[in-house]
């Protein structure tokens, strides 16, 4: 036996079965995840959309262009290979829902005297508008722009995202009373001081586009542009075509969305060129997938050299192919083009602070920001998105705006940062009769749905058009139902089990054991299939009458409830976890 | 009924030498009372036979009629089975097995399947010694007409009814012993660590092996006052021996120490090693494991493990010298020897 054995699992502890709920663990902002699935099996769109609108405000644009790390994080993969399409059921919920707005928290007429700046209009200043406005603060929103949206605006491209489901979830936060102040560029963060606000959000993104300083740059310049400089002119209108033969450099998404745009735009043979290997692309597999559906080559292995400019022209790239590729002694190579899109990062950029107001920078040349509080070195100065910790994504800028809300809630009512509000959840029984759950507990063995998609001739001639169709009720059910509701736990209670076996006799997946206890490692090698995945915990009971423990693998666990049909006494019991995140001052 | 059994099952399932994970010894879903001990029963007899390697499709199922007798449905469902009238299942079993001896013969009966209605059938089919395994999942009642105390339920032992039983109950174990029986032992539907390697040891027994499995009925005979519960069998269990089960054609890896381990070779080339408890128990001998059962009746104790074990018998076959070709097989020409050979014998009783 090993040193240390191993105390029961503390099930009161709230991130124990949040953690089993894989999916809402691994979102950002903690979406309730299986409950809007079951929502969206029923067809109870406008329920589904407000669970999702709570927690990551933006449900229509996210279940189109969510980064999604729920779906690696899903259940199914572990049984199945494929997770649930979590973020295109999403965009169900919001493409069938009905008029909602009646269900958003009410604006109090009686403001409560604090008045909040938002600097940047993007997602996460959005967030703290939607969570702070209820409360009763006035919001100020400044942004250089004309609209508000920030990167999800002037980046994303509309064949991803069209134009009209943007402007309806950023309308339905700017008409809950936001005071926007757009085409401001705020240029000096000393003058903005001198406003006196109680507090001020910072959101303003990492807007700075990572150049290539190599031989040409400058004598091709007209025909090399940085991406997010490019994709924001095509978005604006003052773009309208690209070269015919195009190259991007890069391999994360910008680079996916540049030649999936240029392609659009008259782009006959475009070409993505990545540093390393395919598969340590930095984009999203979907975003790579339909990259390659709209004949976009990417070439491996291939590092830039030099611009190739002649009279004035740009006609092509050298590349100096990898050691690490197919042709490690292959000599500099030469790719012919008209036009080079360069998608190779991007950078925090805060030309508009001041050094001497008093706020501190780290190295990277990003604020100093508390990870749990988002305030800066001054104290009423708070951060999130993108301008906190670096480029992420829509959906962390939205979990950021909420966490900065409540700072910022507490901070403005002289309260302590630290002592946050804590989750709120509950576990209730599911029991409805003897075998009869109130959860469909029935795994449906469907694979994952593929999504409609508009045909390739049609979209690659327009922009605007959507790519991607989503799915119909009917997908959208079925697909739905693939979910294995890992919000109903299963609840183990020590005095009831007579150790009669049934529960792991009939568990299709191998979970349940009753075995000596021992140190966490020992036990995982020691169980009837040994737990291999530690990123998934065990379950481990007090200590049973014949003196062992019943150690539960949480990993492959179905959810089918079939332990509590089988036990005789109830010992194991299905129960649903609901855990809600906290939000600002508990609206 | 039960909500259908998911079609997913472990990513790492093991696999055995055959190449079969345990879902290809599976069998459909159970229908019996939820924490029925003749579930965890069904579920030894899958760990049994898939550890041990056996083709599903060279074991046949024979059961009579009882709660107990229908697990053969839950189980091995690649495997042949005949569910045949209550206590009949020896007979039907001889049948087979003189027919075909290359199979493997799981036989599962109730006690009162065997003790009450099939005793007749019983006690011969130990006497001729029978290639098969016997397992009784013996729960102290008729289960599946509602409990009635049955011939193995203890003289005093209440089950859900409430009155006492005012008959002598019926050692199956102790009687196999006295009839002859090579392989007789005992075990506990909920302790699985023991059942699984007697399983597998009575399968590599040649002859009649009979498993007595306490088994409780959660529903009708799980009470306090009840000597087949889950609670009186785990307080008053004891073992004649803890044991190691090595299959045939595995390696030996663990020295024993001398004097308190018994090997024991199996007809299969397995091999058994007993680490006693006691020992004063000497289970290779008839008289001493008699003993040894009586002496823990009268403790009011419960003796499980291997009770006794003689690889040295005869099974039916040999005692009968049938021929080693299956029936099926055998053609006209084995069965008819002709004319002539007919004349020779007719000349023998001139
Ligand atoms: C090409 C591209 C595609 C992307 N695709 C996706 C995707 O599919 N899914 C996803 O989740 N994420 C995607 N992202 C990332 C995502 O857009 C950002 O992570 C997210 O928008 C960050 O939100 P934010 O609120 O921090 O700031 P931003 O959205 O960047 O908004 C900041 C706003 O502040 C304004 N601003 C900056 N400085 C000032 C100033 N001094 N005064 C006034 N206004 C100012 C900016 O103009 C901008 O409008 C993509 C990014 C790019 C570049
Ligand atoms: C010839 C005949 N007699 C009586 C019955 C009624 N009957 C069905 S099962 C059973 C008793 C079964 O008891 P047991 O073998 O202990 O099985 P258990 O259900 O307890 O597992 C009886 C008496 C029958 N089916 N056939
Ligand atoms: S199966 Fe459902 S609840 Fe479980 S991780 Fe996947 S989407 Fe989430
Ligand atoms: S719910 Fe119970 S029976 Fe179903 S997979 Fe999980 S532990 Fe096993
Ligand atoms: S089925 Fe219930 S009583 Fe039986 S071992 Fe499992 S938890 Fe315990
Ligand atoms: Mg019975």
């Amino acid at each position: 036996m090993g040193e240390q054995i191993l105390n029961p699992t503390d099930i009161q502890d709230p991130e124990y079965f949040h953690k089993v709920i894989d999916c809402q663990f691994a979102c950002p902002a903690h979406t309730r995840v299986p409950e809007y699935l079951r929502l969206i099996s029923e067809e109870k769109y406008d329920d589904a959309y407000m669970i999702n609108w709570e927690s990551n405000v933006f449900p229509g644009i996210l279940g189109r262009v969510c980064d999604r790390p729920c779906e690696p994080a899903c259940r199914r993969r572990r049984v199945e290979d494929k997770a649930v399409a979590i973020c295109r059921l999403k965009r169900v919920c919001a493409d069938h829902k009905g008029d909602i707005t009646k269900r958003f928290p009410a604006i109090p007429g009686q403001k409560n005297g604090k008045k909040i700046a938002l600097i940047g209009g993007g997602p996460a200043s959005l967030t703290v508008a939607r969570d702070l406005l209820p409360l009763g603060y006035e919001i100020d929103l400044y942004d250089d722009q004309a609209e508000a949206g920030g990167f999800i605006r002037s980046q994303v491209p509309s064949f991803r995202l069209p134009k009209k489901v943007l402007d309806e979830e950023v309308s339905y936060i700017l008409d809950m009373g936001v005071k926007a102040h757009f085409n401001t560029y705020i240029s000096s963060m000393k003058e903005f001081l001198k406003k006196d606000y109680d507090a001020v959000f910072i959101g303003t993104g990492a807007p700075r586009g990572k150049d290539l300083d190599l031989p040409g740059r400058q004598e091709g310049k007209t025909f090399i542009h940085i991406g997010i400089n490019w994709l924001a002119s095509v978005q604006y209108g003052h773009v309208k075509k690209s070269g015919k033969t195009t190259l991007v450099i890069g391999g994360g998404n910008t680079a996916m969305d540049c030649c999936r745009t240029a392609r659009r735009l008259g782009g006959e043979k475009v070409k993505v060129v990545v540093r390393g290997s395919r598969k340590k692309m930095k984009a999203s597999e979907w975003e790579i997938e339909d990259a390659l559906r709209e004949d976009i080559p990417i070439l491996e292995y291939l590092s830039p050299l030099a611009f190739v400019v002649e009279k004035g022209r740009l006609t092509g790239m050298t590349f100096q192919p990898s050691p690490e590729g197919p042709a490690p002694d292959q000599k500099e190579i030469f790719i012919p083009c008209d036009e080079v899109l360069i998608a190779v990062g991007q950078q925090n950029a805060f030309p508009w602070i001041e050094k001497d107001i008093g706020l501190i920078f780290n190295d990277s040349n990003r604020p100093k920001v508390d990870e749990i509080t988002f305030q800066s070195s001054i104290k009423k100065i708070f951060f999130g998105g993108d301008a906190a910790f670096g480029p992420k994504n829509v959906i962390t800028a939205v979990a950021h705006g909420h966490e900065a809300a409540i700072s910022i809630d507490l901070f403005c009512r002289g309260e302590d940062l630290l002592n946050r509000p804590r989750p709120a959840t509950t576990l209730a029984g599911q029991k409805m009769g003897l075998h009869d759950w109130m959860y469909h507990n029935e795994v449906s063995e469907q694979q994952r749905q593929a999504v409609p998609m508009a045909s390739k001739v049609k979209s690659i001639k327009d922009r605007l058009m959507e790519v991607e169709l989503g799915f119909d009720r009917k997908i959208g059910r079925t697909e739905a139902l693939r979910c294995l509701n890992c919000d109903m736990q299963t609840v183990f209670s020590l005095p009831l089990c007579i150790e009669c076996d049934a529960c792991v006799d009939v568990c299709p997946t191998t979970c349940i054991n009753f075995i000596q206890n021992d140190d966490e490692e020992n036990l995982r090698a020691g169980l009837s299939i040994p737990a291999g995945n530690k990123s998934q915990d065990l379950y481990v009971s007090g200590l049973l009458p014949t003196g062992r423990v019943m150690v539960k693998d949480e990993n492959v666990c179905l959810h089918c409830g079939l332990c509590a049909e089988r036990c005789p006494t109830s010992a194991w019991d299905m129960q649903k976890y609901m855990y809600e995140t906290a939000k600002a001052g508990g609206k | 009924m039960s909500s259908p059994r998911p079609g997913f099952r472990h990513p790492d399932l093991p696999k055995n030498d055959l190449g079969y994970t345990r879902r290809d010894y599976e069998g459909a879903a159970s229908t019996l009372c939820a924490g029925c001990g003749h579930d965890s029963i069904s579920n030894a007899i899958i760990n049994a036979c898939f550890e041990l390697s056996l083709e599903p499709s060279g074991i046949a199922k024979m059961s009579g009629i009882g709660c107990s007798s229908k697990t053969p449905a839950y189980f091995l469902g690649k495997s042949h089975g005949f569910n045949s009238v209550h206590g009949r299942m020896p007979s039907i079993a001889t049948g087979a097995n003189m027919a075909n001896r290359d199979l493997v013969y799981i036989g599962v009966s109730g006690d009162g399947d065997t003790a009450s209605i099939g005793m007749g059938q019983f006690v011969h089919i130990v006497r001729r010694n029978l290639n098969m395994v016997y397992i009784v999942m013996n729960n102290g009642c008729y289960g599946l007409t509602k409990g009635q105390d049955s011939a193995t339920a203890d003289r005093g032992s209440a089950g859900k009814k409430g009155r006492p039983n005012p008959f002598e109950s019926i050692d199956l174990c102790e009687l196999a012993i006295a009839l002859g029986a090579g392989f007789v032992a005992r075990g506990f539907s909920g302790d699985k660590e023991q059942l699984v390697p007697l399983l597998k040891a009575a399968i590599g027994h040649r002859g009649f092996a009979l498993v007595d499995v306490i088994s409780p009925c959660v529903t009708f005979n799980n009470t306090a006052a009840s000597t087949k519960s889950y609670q009186w069998v785990r307080d008053h269990m004891e073992a004649t021996a803890t044991f190691d089960f090595i299959p045939p054609r595995k390696e030996i890896t663990t020295q024993y120490e001398k004097g308190t381990t018994q090997s024991v070779t199996l007809h299969d080339g397995g091999v058994v090693h007993l680490h006693k408890c006691d020992e004063s128990i000497d289970v290779t001998r008839r008289r001493c494991a008699i003993d040894a059962l009586e002496q823990h009746r009268e403790k009011g104790r419960l003796l499980t493990g291997i009770l006794h074990i003689n690889e040295t018998l005869k099974d039916t076959h040999e005692i009968l010298e049938t021929t080693e070709t299956r029936l099926n097989t055998l053609m006209e020409k084995d069965l008819c020897p002709g004319n002539r050979v007919l004349q020779d014998m007719m000349e023998n009783y001139r």
